[in-house]
């Protein structure tokens, strides 16, 4: 009786599986056709065509750094610096500020995400360097940070210098320029790396390491969420921070290009830099 | 084809991670299977408090996520000052988490033995704990190999854990040179490759020992 049921069941799971792949060879000589005729149609058609096209700015953004781009969790909405020059540039290329997606990425996802066409942008405080500009190209510095430390509010350190030495614990995230920065300026730290700043933060809070770098843009961000914090005041790099496209996309760069000399020359900048980091921009 | 170049110019992160890896797996091997033991002895040993702390551990920790147990240890024990570093804190996650379904483990395996055997041994003279490490344990371990090499290989795997937390294993160091290169497939697919140098011999010797252990049977 047993034997029976089984044969059965082994014999429908066969036929299942050969149709499943039989299904899936058709589907794939399909989906290869249709890749050529896309090609042919992308060499005419530039992102910021297709953006116009889709009717929607589809940007790249962190969800997890205070001040430049996080998710309220009350209301749900991603908020912040990031945000809001991203929705001027969807006002300036579609009219319309509401007309964007906006996507989490985080340090490590965001350039294979914005390759492989999942976003048009990234404006997540990324700072332009050299090895990434072989990836993607930059468009002018949207915001100038500096590299530096955030620590105990009862710690002795003060500068780069007093991380430099031997069972000291910096703690980053994985994929910054910051995390390499740390270790040109101190050695002799050991330097501990985690998926975000978010997990570096509760790392420090729950006393893993002697301080956390990254740029004071974003030091000031967690020091306001806990007074125990403070970042010190010195800054040892300067981390100029641009929109990233994909490489050759020069229409959609040069329009970006355009919009932050625009808010830059009528004030939207300096209220947008305000509103965030409770300063005026520095000349 | 894979860009090896990537494995020769980071051969010491690969190297260092692997190595932390290994140390890992092996302390939480020895470390789960000791707690595995004691547990699986306390469900089932004729003492009602100890059945109770048994069930509890083994029902507690085995519906709770891998990666919730190794905060516990990295960042909920410091709030009450005890403080491991990243790498022992991950490894003493993985150690009692694994320990849960360990100890599931040898108690089918003792479940499994007849009943008839502990009435022999007791009847014969022999203490509980002396019939259990004596006539019950020796015959459980047959049973339990083929289940406890599963639970050994998924340890090994589930130590990419150490990852999130900064523990320098292969995951940590997998994710740094991804970050650092921009290629994630290739860097990921070495990552692969070591993992599958420490899970297969580990799925063969267990199926060596499987087929001896039937042989003296």
């Amino acid at each position: 009786m047993f034997k029976t049921v089984w044969k059965k069941m082994i014999g429908l799971g066969l036929v299942a599986m050969l149709s499943a792949t039989a299904l899936v060879g058709c589907s794939s000589e399909t989906t290869t056709e249709n890749k050529t005729d896309n090609k042919k149609e992308q060499a005419a058609e530039t992102t910021l065509d297709k953006i116009k096209e889709r009717g929607k700015l589809v940007v790249g953004v962190k969800y997890d750094l205070n001040l430049f781009g996080l998710k309220n969790p009350q209301t749900g909405e991603v908020e912040g610096f990031d945000i809001d020059i991203a929705k001027g540039l969807a006002k300036k290329i579609l009219g319309d500020e509401n007309k964007i997606e906006l996507k989490e990425v985080t340090s490590k996802t965001r350039i294979p995400m914005l390759n492989n066409g999942e976003i048009d942008a990234i404006i997540a405080t990324m700072t332009i360097t050299e090895e990434r500009k072989k990836e993607v190209d930059f468009s002018d510095v949207y915001f100038m940070a500096g590299q530096s430390l955030l620590v105990k509010k009862d710690s002795n350190i003060n500068s780069v210098k007093d991380v430099n030495k031997k069972g000291v614990t910096v703690l980053t995230a994985k994929g910054s320029t910051s995390a390499q920065n740390i270790r040109a300026k101190a050695p002799e730290a050991t330097v501990l790396e985690f998926e975000n700043y978010a997990e570096a933060f509760t790392a420090l809070k729950a006393g893993q390491g002697d301080a956390l770098t990254t740029d004071n843009a974003l030091l000031f961000g967690m020091a306001k969420q806990d007074p125990n914090f403070r970042v010190v005041d010195e800054t040892f790099s300067e981390e100029p921070y641009g929109i990233a496209v994909r490489k050759g996309d020069k229409e959609l760069l040069d329009v970006i290009n355009e919009y932050l000399k625009e808010i830059k020359a009528n004030g939207e900048y300096d209220k947008i830099y305000e509103k965030w980091i409770g300063e005026k921009p520095k000349q | 084809m894979l860009n090896y170049s990537i494995l020769i110019e980071h051969w010491d992160m690969y190297m260092q991670g692997f190595a932390n890896t290994l140390k890992a797996s092996v302390l939480a091997l020895i470390g789960s299977l000791a707690i595995g033991t004691v547990m699986a002895v306390f469900r089932i040993a004729p003492v009602r408090p100890l059945n109770w702390i048994g069930a509890a551990y083994v029902e507690f920790i085995r519906n709770i996520p891998l990666i919730l147990i190794v905060f516990v240890f990295f960042v909920g024990l410091p709030a009450i000052g005890i403080r491991f570093d990243s790498f022992t804190a991950g490894t003493l996650g993985l150690t009692v988490y694994t320990a849960a379904f360990i100890a599931e483990v040898i108690r089918a395996g003792i479940l499994a033995v007849p009943k008839g055997q502990m009435e022999a041994a007791r009847s014969s003279g022999l203490t509980y704990l002396q019939a259990m490490w004596y006539i019950i344990l020796p015959q459980a371990v047959k049973i339990v190999i083929p289940p406890m090499g599963n639970q050994f290989i998924n340890l090994v795997k589930n130590s990419s854990v150490l990852g999130v937390i900064a523990g320098l294993d292969l995951m940590y160091f997998g994710d740094l040179i991804s970050s650092e290169t921009f290629v994630t497939f290739d860097v990921y697919i070495f990552v692969a490759m070591f993992y599958l140098l420490l899970t297969i011999p580990l799925s063969l010797g267990v199926g060596a020992l499987e087929r001896r252990l039937a042989r003296s049977r």
